[in-house]
């Protein structure tokens, strides 16, 4: 098959910019070209040209576009020497000085780094003074996020992050088997507000103790990057955590010299100038 | 005299590899030039929750440390690079990686032919590409990509492989320059380095 061209790629951006309002324009490029790809198989589109007539004329195929141009691979405790670092350190540092730990889920996907949280902050015992708010672009993945259903075979992969997370249950206490599927506990996120933002248009909403964005700028070039964390700056308290993902850096990004590194190795930051 | 018909036209080399394979890449970084001054980006399949360990192992031997990248790194001379657990790594127009979650590939994350493909299309004739062992198709694709763009393709001598999955799949779909033993590519790396002097 012909490669899509960047001039293709630029084409398919603008028509969603103009008509449906969500920039794609700096996302990187070479994932977002697989994306574009996957969705030409997918929908059996024969070229890109067809596609960009499609998205012109049929804006209910642009909700199944936008579920399918964003990557919702996650995992529950991915990194589970991450998770223990903040369940060890991080959390109870933002104790000794709140009542109330506030937490935003940037890209928050499927959900599953909320239950993740939420189960990590019942366990702690402060799961109830905790405000979580998880936000997406797209609102097909946050009623995933929300329904807490996920399939019997990413629960192994989760159950097994679990354990070695070393969590003082199991993974299985917080979820029941419903005709094949894993329906989590929905007590976890009773409290978790989930709501449609997309971290390139959206404005910055509220300040949080704890910002996590993992795996989710990967997605985004260079000067994206450098945008969106600023907004992240900007949403941070004096002295609040920013976690991005295990292969991301802050070094070539023109806020870093506003963040210390707390763990560099698990990738948390922290704000100390405004 | 010189065996290939080699110049310093060459941007990087890129390496594919899974079962087997480990001993032929230990080989290769323990035996190239101290002064090697052309990237090699290698792509390994790995165990995909052990996030340490692999490129501490690679680097023990190896006259170059080994880097995992981190995402938006640029691409540099005299370095070695090796895509991270549980990440796809891709080469962007601009010579640096970008690393990625999207869904496994030939039920691998890293997968080989995107790194190999995602480099072929980025340096095109200016690109080596190399598959070692390995017990599945991952990465044949990615060398007929590199073909394709008219970059050089070397797979190891099945006959040398401790499991030829890999490369006879990559010979079976595109052409290769070379068929080389382990020792030739050490030969031909080295040779090809003493061009950029």
């Amino acid at each position: 098959m012909a490669d899509i061209e960047i001039a293709d790629i630029k084409k398919i951006a603008e028509v969603v910019k103009r008509k449906y309002n969500y920039d794609f324009t700096n996302y990187a490029m070479s994932s977002f070209k697989r994306r574009i790809q996957r969705i030409l198989d997918y929908f059996k589109i024969s070229s890109v040209d067809a596609l960009i007539k499609r998205l012109s004329d049929d804006a209910s195929f642009f909700e199944e576009f936008l579920v399918e141009i964003t990557v919702n691979v996650t995992e529950m405790f991915r990194d589970p020497s991450f998770w223990r670092v903040l369940r060890d350190d991080i959390i109870p540092a933002i104790m000794l000085n709140h009542d109330k730990i506030r937490i935003w889920h940037a890209g928050c996907s499927s959900g599953e780094e909320v239950f993740s949280m939420a189960i990590m902050l019942r366990e702690l015992g402060v799961l109830q003074n905790s405000q979580l708010i998880a936000t997406d672009l797209d609102k097909e993945i946050l009623k995933r996020a929300k329904s807490g259903k996920y399939s019997l075979k990413n629960m192994e992969l989760n159950e097994k992050n679990y354990i070695r997370f070393q969590g003082n249950s199991s993974l299985k206490d917080y979820y029941s088997e419903q005709k094949g599927v894993a329906v989590m506990d929905p007590s976890l996120v009773e409290n978790v507000s989930f709501r449609e933002h997309d971290l390139v248009k959206g404005e910055v909403f509220n300040k949080f103790d704890l910002v996590l964005c993992r795996n989710v700028m990967i997605y985004f070039n260079q000067s994206l990057q450098n945008e969106v964390l600023k907004k992240f700056h900007e949403s941070l308290f004096k002295f609040g955590y920013l976690i991005i993902g295990s292969k991301e850096s802050l070094i070539w990004c023109d806020i870093a010299n506003k963040f210390i590194v707390v763990n560099n190795e698990e990738k948390i930051y922290k704000k100390f100038k405004d | 005299m010189n065996k290939y018909d080699l110049s310093n036209r060459y941007k990087a080399i890129v390496i594919g590899g899974s079962a087997g394979s480990f001993q032929g890449i230990t080989r290769i970084l323990s035996s190239i030039s101290p002064d090697f001054n052309i990237p090699i980006i290698m792509c390994l399949h790995r165990l995909k929750h052990v996030r340490n360990g692999f490129v501490e192992a690679l680097s023990l031997k190896s006259v170059i440390s080994v880097t995992e990248p981190y995402d938006k790194e640029p691409i540099k001379k005299g370095k070695v690079y090796l895509a991270p657990s549980n990440y796809h790594m891709s080469i962007e127009l601009g010579n640096y990686f970008s690393l990625s979650t999207e869904d496994m590939v030939n039920n691998s994350r890293p997968a080989i032919d995107i790194t190999l493909g995602t480099s072929g299309y980025v340096y095109r004739d200016k690109l080596i590409g190399i598959l070692l062992s390995g017990a599945n198709k991952d990465g044949a694709l990615g060398m007929k990509n590199i073909k394709n763009k008219g970059g050089m393709t070397i797979v190891q001598d099945p006959k040398e492989c401790m499991i030829d999955t890999m490369p006879s799949a990559a010979i079976n779909v595109t052409e290769i320059d070379y068929v080389m033993k382990v020792n030739e590519i050490i030969s031909f790396l080295n040779e090809l380095n003493s061009h950029y002097k």
